[in-house]
């Protein structure tokens, strides 16, 4: 499967690490990824690297965390050059099948970017959710992804709770660890679907603490990242137990995922 | 201040499980109190002879660094329980705490509770076992913090 060329119409940086590319297409398209979904991003001449989608529609985006050679050349891309992309691979949070519940969505660090698309889909369909309670933890202040989006999520009826590790001088926001957020979440456990993206550790903790809280295990969602090559299955580059986690991952319930969390990295 | 009952506190995630006869002897010693933010619930180093159940808003527990001012190491959220030195001697906040949102808590009277679980082993050690179970926590998400889990990977840690 060819890289299909997009453009990136547009560049914001995010942190001092992160930017998000406004990406279109230079011909045709690939089909429209769904929340959680990821595509493999081409840095021509570099390398391929598998990058979540952190915005479906109108437009597509991708937030890129510099951490090596790949994700630094895109972090590099200015408006107007050229990027691949193929795709969209992987399972996604299955919003859609939430529908009536109430929602918590719980992101660690750049875990914000995948689950982007999930908050923006329930809010545009806001109706059709019970509470939607969004809760995030970052290293500090200057860490947090979206910032200047979280007042509109909130005024669009979303609970939304930062929490950092690390407060600067004049943050009066939560401080610690955002396993303590699960309890302020403004939702019925019970009735609950929760999806969980950031760090693996932060992940089992903050399901462990979801699930305690009453919140089915079996309703909540973590995405796995293993290092993968070929994104369709075929090359068994992220293989993880019985899972080939660029098909039947990134996103997996919970239940699945304990035994697996445990498996190092090859 | 108003009182509270045994009932409100089988409310609250700290006291679940409870036999009633505990909670009814430990809801004499509660009465609800609410800080507005800003204001201070104690000071570091001061006596500590209360705990509080925290049933809204946010608290912070902070520390005065020399040449930094007071710094904020966590803060505790609505069914937290804030303050545990009025269990152990000398006695003495080990850190500073301060309302950063409205608060309402149920405030006991610290000594008044060591009284009870010294007259009711029974009692006591149920409360000691509840302490330590959020000190256990407590442990384990500093310990979690620790690990600095969202340093960018390049990092020296
Ligand atoms: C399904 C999936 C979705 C992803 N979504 C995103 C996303 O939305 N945004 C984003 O920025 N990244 C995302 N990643 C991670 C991204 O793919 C990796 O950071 C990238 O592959 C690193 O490639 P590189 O050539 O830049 O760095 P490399 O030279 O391969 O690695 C540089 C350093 O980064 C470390 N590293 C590599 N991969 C990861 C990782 N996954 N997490 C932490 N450290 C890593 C390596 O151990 C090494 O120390 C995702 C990964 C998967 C599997």
């Amino acid at each position: 499967m060819a890289p299909v060329p997009y453009r990136v119409v547009a560049k914001r940086a995010e942190t001092a690490e992160t930017v998000t590319l406004t990406l279109a297409p230079v011909g045709a398209a690939i089909p429209e990824p769904e929340p959680g979904q990821f595509t493999m991003m081409y840095a021509f001449g570099i390398g391929e690297v598998p990058i979540s989608v952190s915005r479906t529609r109108p437009v597509l985006e991708q937030t890129i965390r510099a951490v090596g050679a790949v994700t630094g050349a895109l972090c590099r891309a200015e408006a107007g050059q050229v990027i691949g992309l193929r795709g969209p691979f992987g399972t996604g949070w299955g919003v859609d099948e939430a529908r009536g519940r109430d929602l918590v969505l719980a992101a660690g660090g750049i875990g914000l970017a995948p689950l982007r698309p999930a908050i923006l889909r329930a809010l545009a369909r806001r109706d059709d959710y019970g509470r939607v309670a969004v809760l995030i933890g970052a290293r500090t202040p200057g860490d947090l992804l979206f910032e200047d989006e979280l007042e509109t999520w909130r005024a669009r009826g979303a609970q939304v709770e930062v929490t950092v590790d690390r407060p600067a001088p004049g943050w009066t926001g939560h401080v610690g660890l955002i396993t303590a957020l699960a309890g302020s979440a403004d939702v019925d456990p019970s009735r609950a679907a929760a999806y969980v993206c950031g760090p693996e550790i932060m992940m089992r903790l903050t399901a462990q603490a979801l699930a305690g809280l009453g919140t089915h295990p079996g309703r909540i969602r973590v995405s796995l990242e293993r290092s993968m090559r070929c994104g369709i299955g075929w090359c068994g580059h992220c293989q993880l137990g019985p899972l080939l986690i660029c098909r039947d991952g990134p996103v997996v319930p919970y239940e699945s995922a304990v035994p697996l969390m445990a498996v190092k990295e090859l | 201040m108003d009182r509270v009952s045994a009932d409100d506190l089988r409310r609250e995630r700290f006291f679940h499980g409870m036999p009633g006869p505990h909670l009814a002897r430990l809801a004499t010693a509660g009465r609800v109190v609410e800080f507005p933010a800003g204001r201070r619930v104690f000071e570091e180093n001061g006596t500590a002879e209360s705990f509080w159940v925290i049933r809204s808003g946010t608290v912070a527990l902070d520390l005065h660094v020399p040449g930094r001012g007071p710094v904020v190491v966590e803060t505790l959220e609505a069914s937290a329980v804030l303050g545990w030195s009025w269990l152990f001697p000398p006695h003495r906040w080990r850190f500073g705490a301060v309302a950063v949102r409205p608060v309402e808590a149920t405030r006991f009277d610290g000594p008044l509770v060591r009284t009870l679980g010294a007259t009711d082993p029974e009692l006591g050690y149920d409360m000691a076992l509840r302490f330590g179970t959020v000190m256990l926590d407590r442990l384990e998400a500093t310990r979690i913090r620790v690990l600095d889990l969202y340093a960018h990977p390049g990092e020296p840690r």
